[in-house]
């Protein structure tokens, strides 16, 4: 009896342990940033908000936030789009090869993101595209596919065919079928697949090293480089607004699934 | 209403045509272009066998493949008791197990390293915590060798381990254990004769996807490891980036890739088998 | 194109392959505007997917359908002014019971008032008003169904379409439910396409069945007409229990294993040999041992079913077949026991003979 309390209690520990060790890492960079100290110490001596004011302050870092918005932002529409289709494809067609479109469409997450990013570069050089945001949002796209179509037939798989076959018989065309039935029962999860892919992109390093240039760099790219010199605190501000960016997204996603749940158990 | 032909076909074709022009035909056109820079179908042979019979070449492999087995390894050993927690956990301790997951996972790579970096460098947190106790007398180096790798790399795919081991272990009807117990089994004997076995397809679909996803890592080898860590996808960088080898590059990319999708090939063979035969 | 003569529903030489598989054969069938029409059969009968090419979901790979006289062969569902109840009822989730049953009206655009006071009425006619701002999940199995139902008739349709619509509901629901359909349908005039698994069903609503068999209508006709006077073993069995016992064409008289003599309504004297069917209702237990008789066999009780207002016996015959005879749960009945020796019999007027 008491080696199986003291065995979960032992379980326990270790799990609370995990879990801080999970979590630490992230928490110890956004204290970081708030450092007062002149260069990276942890614990930081005193607090101040220095280092975000640096970074506000430098037209760079200001520019790089920029790029990475406007790249992210093109890429959650064009893969939201591109992966909704596919996704509504492929829960309703049948597809004589369907595991190896699968396959196809899940590779770019298998794929090393260093190869993928050199043969964009090798021919987006030839295009004369390197440096051109549009462009780099199409190439974050090939990467935020998988993951908007994963998240978009899980969510179209709980939409019953017959319901659209109801819209149909009851007078709506294609088009009315997916505005009136398709579209509001997908709803949540084309919000999940949107915040994803913003997130994909937002994040994306390699792709971006190799395709932004100077023009384009992104907050990532921007990271990189400046590590790639010295560790100085300002890339602990920006990280921090990062994980910021993240669990804003995540925060957003769970409120999303939280409204949908309370909305389906309502007045019971 | 099921989708005609012409319908569904149009429907998919965009992305299709996404991967076709910007993943697939780039990856093919430049490692063809690359190749042909060197001549002919045997002048391309005789360099091949140059290039990967190297010794620096030979130790990125090596290397490649003992860093992702180690990491693999650290993030099963890691992540199989902190899914069956996830798994076990309801309420409010499931949310919080949950996050600590999900935050991570869903955070930049570039950020998480450089979390580590902050943590394992010279005035880094550990560091000043062994001084501070007197357990060191100098900072330990944790980065810039493998320890600070394998750690970083660790962190960085603990979360794609953790979440498709909670997913088989999810699936494990509860009463399977109370119906083992109830025969009289003890603890460790149901964890090694009804729970290991049920959820091994979950530990073999983790480790491969682990496994496929150290071998192509870049960002965080680059930035945390030495002269002596260097992997495949930093070597095919470098070869570019500084020495504008194309052909070199396309043979290591070649190798990479091939290593890859045969995981890749026994991975979806495995999850379709594992789908089938674990369907409740 | 209006054709003259013909408001209904009419199906004339459509088949429907996929691939090399052929699930509907080169059926042809007219329904006239206003009758209760079955089709009945077994799963991969081609039924449901007969309803489908009916609806619009599935082209035909050969024929026409003519629906009002129009032929709409190859109109989008939209077009085809029918209206739908479909398997597990396909309520939109996320509209309330107004909104589903409003949604034929407003796709339509049918003004406003218009549409409340159509779906006012309709909701009457289910008796289900005062629910109007539920949500499918906040209804229970019956309800959701009169919400489908509804949605169905809320158009007016000259033609409903109903695919196994009383398939989830429990046995006491379901008998309500069919009652209320069948009034309603009777009420509004609709020609009523109904689709089912279930033969007793399909004997309780229908004014005519079709049963179905591997793509092809076995047999068409009204209820009584199909059950009492199968055309073949198939829907003799498919609709109901049967005894088909096999007999030969000797010395110009049917004959069993035994010595049993058969005498059945409309012979087929072309017939050298086959089965004769007669329901085990029809068969009567006679007091004593069988005399040597046309129509009676003796044999031993194997099993008695006591099933209420029926008891059923199994009777095995010498020759080792076993017959089925239901007898009335009369006053003062004396249960036959397992072992006993009884006699069966039968009017020639409920036996048929039927191929096979």
């Amino acid at each position: 009896m008491t080696g199986s309390i003291l065995r979960l209690a032992a379980i326990r520990l270790l799990v609370v342990l995990l879990c801080t060790a999970m979590l630490a890492p992230i928490a110890i960079v956004v204290i970081a940033s708030f450092s007062g100290d002149g260069y990276l110490k942890f614990p930081p001596d005193s607090l101040s908000l220095r280092w975000y004011l640096r970074f506000l302050g430098d037209p760079r870092w200001l520019a790089a936030l920029w790029n990475s918005f406007l790249v992210a932002a093109m890429t959650c529409l064009l893969a939201t789009a591109l992966g909704f289709l596919a996704a509504y494809a492929m829960a309703r067609g049948h597809f004589s090869f369907r595991r190896a479109i699968t396959a196809l469409l899940l590779m770019p997450l298998i794929v090393p993101h260093v190869v993928t990013a050199i043969a964009m570069y090798f021919l987006s050089a030839r295009l004369g595209l390197i440096g051109v945001r549009p462009w780099i949002a199409v190439a974050h796209s090939v990467v935020a596919l998988p993951v908007v179509l994963v998240i978009l037939q899980s969510a179209l798989k709980t939409v019953d065919p017959n319901l659209e076959r109801a819209a149909m018989i009851f007078g709506c065309t294609r088009a009315g079928v997916f505005r009136r039935v398709v579209l509001p029962l997908a709803l949540p999860g084309l919000v999940s697949a949107m915040l994803f892919s913003f997130l994909t992109s937002f994040d994306e390093l390699v792709i971006s090293l190799f395709l932004a240039g100077i023009r384009a760099e992104t907050l990532p790219v921007r990271i990189w480089n400046s590590l790639l010199l010295e560790v100085e605190p300002t890339i602990a501000a920006v990280s921090a607004l990062l994980i910021g960016v993240t669990c804003l997204a995540l925060l957003a996603e769970w409120a999303v699934r939280q409204a949908r749940e309370r909305s389906a158990t309502a007045t019971r | 209403m099921p989708l005609r032909h012409f319908a569904k076909w149009a429907l998919i074709a965009p992305a299709l045509a996404l991967l076709l022009l910007l993943f697939i035909t780039p990856i093919g056109w430049f490692i063809a272009e690359s190749l042909a820079e060197l001549g002919s179908a045997s002048e391309v042979w005789l360099e091949a066998k140059a290039v990967l019979g190297s010794r620096a070449i030979l130790g990125a492999i090596l290397n490649t493949n003992g860093i992702a087995l180690t990491v693999t390894l650290m993030v099963l050993a890691i992540g199989y008791p902190l899914s069956y927690a996830l798994s076990r956990a309801r309420g409010l301790a499931f949310s919080l197990v949950l996050i600590c997951v999900v935050i991570p996972y869903f955070t930049s790579v570039i950020v998480r390293t450089y979390a580590w970096m902050v943590i394992l460098g010279r005035n880094g947190l550990i560091n000043q915590v062994l001084l501070g106790l007197g357990l060191a007398r100098e900072p330990a180096d944790l980065l810039y060798n493998r320890t600070g790798v394998i750690i970083g790399m660790t962190y960085v795919l603990l979360p794609y381990m953790v979440l498709t081991l909670y997913a088989a272990m999810k699936a494990v009807d509860p009463r399977l254990l109370q119906a083992a117990e109830g025969m009289g089994a003890g603890p460790l004997t149901v964890f090694a004769k009804v729970f290991l076995p049920l959820t091994l397809h979950g530990v073999t679909a983790g480790a491969l996807i682990v496994f496929i996803l150290a071998l192509g890592f870049f960002i965080t080898p680059a930035l945390m490891g030495g002269p002596g860590d260097v992997m495949m996808a930093m070597l095919i960088e470098r070869e570019i980036e500084l020495s504008q080898n194309w052909p070199v590059a396309a043979l290591m990319t070649i190798v990479l890739l091939a290593i890859t999708l045969l995981l890749y090939a026994v991975y979806a063979r495995f999850a379709d088998r594992t789908e089938e035969g674990f369907a409740r | 194109m209006r054709e003259e003569g013909f408001a209904g529903v009419r199906l004339e030489r459509v088949s429907k392959a996929y691939g090399p598989e052929t699930v509907v054969r080169e059926i042809s069938l007219a329904i006239p505007q206003g009758e209760f029409f079955t089709l009945l059969g077994p799963s991969g009968s081609g039924k449901t997917t007969t309803l489908s090419m009916i609806a619009g979901f599935t082209l035909p790979s050969q024929g026409s359908i003519h629906i009002d006289g129009r032929d709409a062969t190859r109109a989008p569902p939209r077009a085809r002014g029918l209206g739908m109840v479909f398997q597990n009822y396909a309520i939109f989730p996320h509209l309330d019971v107004f909104g589903n049953v409003a949604f034929p009206l407003t796709v339509r655009k049918v003004p406003k008032a218009e549409v409340a006071r159509r779906v006012a009425e309709a909701l009457a006619m289910v008796k289900l008003t005062g629910l109007e701002k539920r949500f499918a999940r906040q209804l229970s199995g019956g309800q959701q169904q009169r919400v489908a139902l509804a949605r169905a008739i809320v158009g007016q349709p000259r033609v409903v379409l109903m695919d196994e619509p009383l398939g989830a509901l429990d046995k006491n629901l379901r008998y309500h439910m069919q009652v209320e359909i069948k009034e309603i349908s009777r009420r509004l005039g609709m020609t009523v396409v109904y689709v089912t698994h279930d033969q007793e069903e399909a004997l309780t609503m229908s004014d005519r069945i079709a049963i179905m068999d591997r793509g092809r209508i076995a047999q068409m006709g009204p209820p009584r007409e199909v059950y009492e006077r199968p055309e073949s073993a198939f829907v003799a069995k498919f609709l109901g229990e049967a005894n088909l016992i096999r007999a030969r064409r000797r010395d110009g008289a049917l004959r069993g294993a035994g010595a049993a003599r058969f005498e059945v309504a409309a012979d087929r004297p072309g017939l050298a040999e086959g089965q004769v069917f007669v329901r085990p209702e029809k068969v009567r237990l006679l007091p004593e041992g069988a005399a040597p008789a046309a129509n009676q066999v003796a044999g031993t009780v194997r099993h008695t079913a006591f099933l209420g207002n029926v008891v059923r016996y199994e009777v095995t015959l010498p020759e080792g077949e076993v017959m089925l005879c239901d007898a009335t749960n009369a006053s003062g009945t004396v249960l036959r026991q397992p072992g006993e020796p009884v006699g069966l019999a039968w009017n020639a007027a409920d036996a048929l003979l039927l191929e096979g």
